[in-house]
């Protein structure tokens, strides 16, 4: 009994990738993938173009599904459930993975552009209202108390990556760096444990960069979700991430703390392009 | 505030200029024999019209949106519930006080444009809010017409209990074409439910047996509360004026037809206002923004597609009911590929999603070529040009889709 408590407690991760291979035609995506995250760190994916890190995403929120391996994520009882089963059957899909509290951004920002920013934030907490047809044609009290609440939610994380000001324009008309800010405001709003960010730094100049940096620590500290992120920042990768997931042509090459993976041959390797691999 | 008001006044006057010239040929100039016959009354009576809602427009209770700037203007909260609910009663009533105006003409032209408007509505939260173009919305107008006629006819359903069975059975129908449909996007998409519309159409011609064919069905006239409005009783009830003690007039029917459809039609445009505001009604439209985002926030992309289908599809069978019961026959050739194309003209006019501008474009779609009676050869040509026109200068449609505002907090 005592060895088994033990072994919780060393290995209490919240995400496990075990054996993860994806392939298109002939391109081998990922090959065999096994990694792990912790809950409460920040774990970054890096690599160099191509390597597979958006895919890796793709497979962990539910867009792609893995040829073979397992995706365990370990439920709010710390029981741990394969996300890959989650997308089977004709009532399964992507989005029973984001029900099961996983939350991601996208490379490529996709917000409701034509709505405003406000109604991006009610979307997303989707899940979470009260849906009730007849409640809401007649605006009973229950339907009322649900939508004060969602607007009070939205409010909050407005205030939280600071778009206050900006909550009646459409998403589609703000500035690059506010659209990623928003973004992840709106993965949020879902109440994730853990919520995978594709290259938010993207397109920012230094000082919003900077922020992001910020908002994200605050993400993990704040508001206790665990975070994954893809980044080509080394700078930002290094300074916020506890723990760091290297790919190279969808192979795992290195993992470990920031500073111990910076000095990986093998990293250094794969980024510079010499040809010692082996 | 007085600049601000000359510049408006400049702006309406310009708006009934363009009235004048644009309606002037069109409605102005009637052919008598050989000769051309000018009457400037009806353009000058529309051009007054125009100036006159241009100038009072910004004390009409609706939200606005300015021009593309993205940001969204305080609408009506401005004017509190209480005045809107006033400005909807106002324009009901009006509505609601044509059958007293005794033509027969106008009520039966107004109940073809309201039969448009509810099927504008429908096709608006499938198009407009969903984004799925569907190109066979004619289908689901057949479902609730002959619904309402075979129902009568092999059930014995009356008018007032078609309107609900219409509504459900579209609404089932709308959901069996959403799902072969689920997968596909776009053209893909256009195509299919196009193939959806014509084979409603074409089973509604070959089954001999059950519909009568390309002969059609009779559906009878609507009753209500026992009360018919023909000359003599058909259906075991008592004739209308026979119960008031009135002279019999041919307008009873059209009037109740006409109050019956106006209030769903008003009735429509609460729901599917309130929908909007609503979860659903935003998962809707952030589908049509973004299907894989949606997925990612854990919204069922097939339960909110087939919603959207299956809610628009009922909307147009309430309008099939009263299409049947209005015409006392309903027959495939009522439902070709030509409506689908008008109803989706006056979706993609009104400025796809705007409640406001689909009423208003089908009120215009449907009620302009009857001005045009007289041009009749060449109505789908100026039918053709007006919409080009009008996608070349507001490419949004006439109306741009208003996004409900939210005041600033503790404000
Ligand atoms: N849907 C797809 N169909 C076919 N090939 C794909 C698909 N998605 C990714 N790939 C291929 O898989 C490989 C890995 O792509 P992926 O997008 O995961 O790279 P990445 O590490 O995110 O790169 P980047 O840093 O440029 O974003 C690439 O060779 C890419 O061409
Ligand atoms: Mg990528």
């Amino acid at each position: 009994m005592a060895s088994h408590t033990q072994a919780l407690s060393r290995d209490p991760e919240l995400l496990r990738v075990e054996q993860l291979s994806v392939r298109f035609g002939g391109i081998v995506a990922l090959n065999k993938v096994n990694f792990t995250v912790q809950p409460g760190t920040i774990t970054a994916l890096i690599g160099p173009n191509g390597a597979g890190k958006t895919t890796a995403f793709n497979c962990i929120t539910g867009f792609y599904k893995a040829h073979e391996g397992a995706i365990w994520l370990r439920d709010r009882d710390g029981q741990p459930q394969d996300m890959v089963q989650l997308q089977k059957g004709y009532f399964g899909g992507t989005h029973r993975v984001a029900r099961a509290g996983i939350a991601r951004t996208f490379q490529n920002i996709r917000l409701f552009s034509e709505m405003s920013v406000l109604e991006n934030l009610l979307v997303a907490q989707h899940q979470l209202l009260n849906r009730n047809i007849i409640s809401g044609i007649f605006q009973l009290p229950r339907f009322r108390a649900s939508e004060a609440g969602a607007l009070e939610t939205a409010r909050y994380w407005l205030k939280e990556v600071d778009l206050e000001s900006s909550a009646n324009l459409l998403a589609g008309s703000l500035p690059y760096g506010s659209q990623r800010r928003l973004e992840i405001a709106r993965a949020m709003c879902t109440k994730p444990r853990l919520i995978c960010l594709d290259e938010p730094a993207a397109g920012l100049n230094p000082r919003e960069t900077e922020e992001l940096a910020k908002l994200i620590q605050k993400l993990r500290g704040t508001h206790q979700v665990t975070v994954m992120v893809i980044e080509h920042d080394m700078s930002l990768v290094m300074g916020i991430s506890d723990h760091v997931v290297v790919l190279n042509y969808g192979e795992v090459i290195a993992s470990g703390p920031p500073d111990a993976v910076q000095k990986d041959p093998k990293v250094l390797s794969a980024y510079l392009g010499t040809e010692d691999e082996g | 505030m007085k600049q601000n008001f000359g510049k408006r006044l400049l702006g309406a006057l310009a708006a009934g200029f363009v009235t004048l010239i644009l309606c002037g040929p069109i409605s102005g100039i009637r052919l008598d024999g050989y000769e051309f016959e000018s009457q400037f009354k009806i353009p000058l009576l529309f051009a007054a019209a125009v100036t006159l809602l241009r100038l009072l427009s910004d004390f009409i209770p609706w939200e606005r949106v300015q021009a593309d700037s993205g940001e969204l203007q305080p609408g009506p909260e401005r004017f509190g519930a209480l005045s809107r609910t006033a400005f909807a009663l106002a324009i009901f009533l009006v509505a609601a006080s044509l059958p007293l105006m005794g033509s027969k003409y106008l009520l039966s032209i107004s109940i073809v444009a309201l039969i448009y408007v509810l099927l504008g509505l429908g096709l608006n939260v499938v198009v407009g809010f969903a984004g799925l173009l569907d190109l066979g919305f004619v289908g689901f107008f057949a479902v609730g017409a002959y619904g309402y006629a075979l129902g009568a006819k092999y059930l014995g359903l009356g008018f007032w209990g078609a309107l609900p069975a219409a509504a459900l059975t579209a609404g089932l129908f709308g959901a069996i074409l959403g799902f072969p449909v689920l997968r596909m996007h776009g053209d893909y998409l256009a195509i299919v439910t196009l193939g959806f519309g014509e084979i409603i159409r074409l089973v509604l011609n070959n089954w001999l047996d059950f519909t009568g064919g390309p002969n059609g069905v009779d559906a009878p006239p609507p009753t209500f509360l026992g009360w018919e409005f023909k000359r003599s009783a058909t259906q075991g009830g008592t004739p209308f004026h026979e119960v008031f003690h009135l002279d019999y007039s041919p307008l009873y029917l059209d009037s109740f037809v006409y109050l019956a459809l106006l209030s769903v039609v008003g009735l429509s445009i609460y729901g599917v206002s309130r929908l909007r505001r609503m979860p659903i009604g935003r998962a809707w439209e952030a589908l049509r923004e973004d299907e894989i985002a949606c997925r990612s926030l854990g919204l069922n992309h097939v339960a909110i597609k087939l919603s959207a289908f299956s809610i628009g599809a009922s909307i147009g069978g309430l309008a099939g009911v009263f299409f049947a019961a209005y015409q006392g026959f309903v027959s495939p050739v009522s439902f070709t590929f030509f409506e689908s194309a008008l109803v989706l003209a006056i979706v993609v006019l009104g400025g796809m999603g705007s409640l406001v501008g689909v009423v208003l474009a089908a009120l215009f779609l449907t009620l302009l070529p009857e001005l045009l009676r007289e041009f009749s050869d060449y109505r789908i040509l100026v039918f053709g040009i007006a919409m080009v026109l009008i996608m070349i200068w507001r490419p949004r449609g006439l109306i741009r889709m208003r996004r409900p505002y939210f005041p600033q907090e503790g404000a």
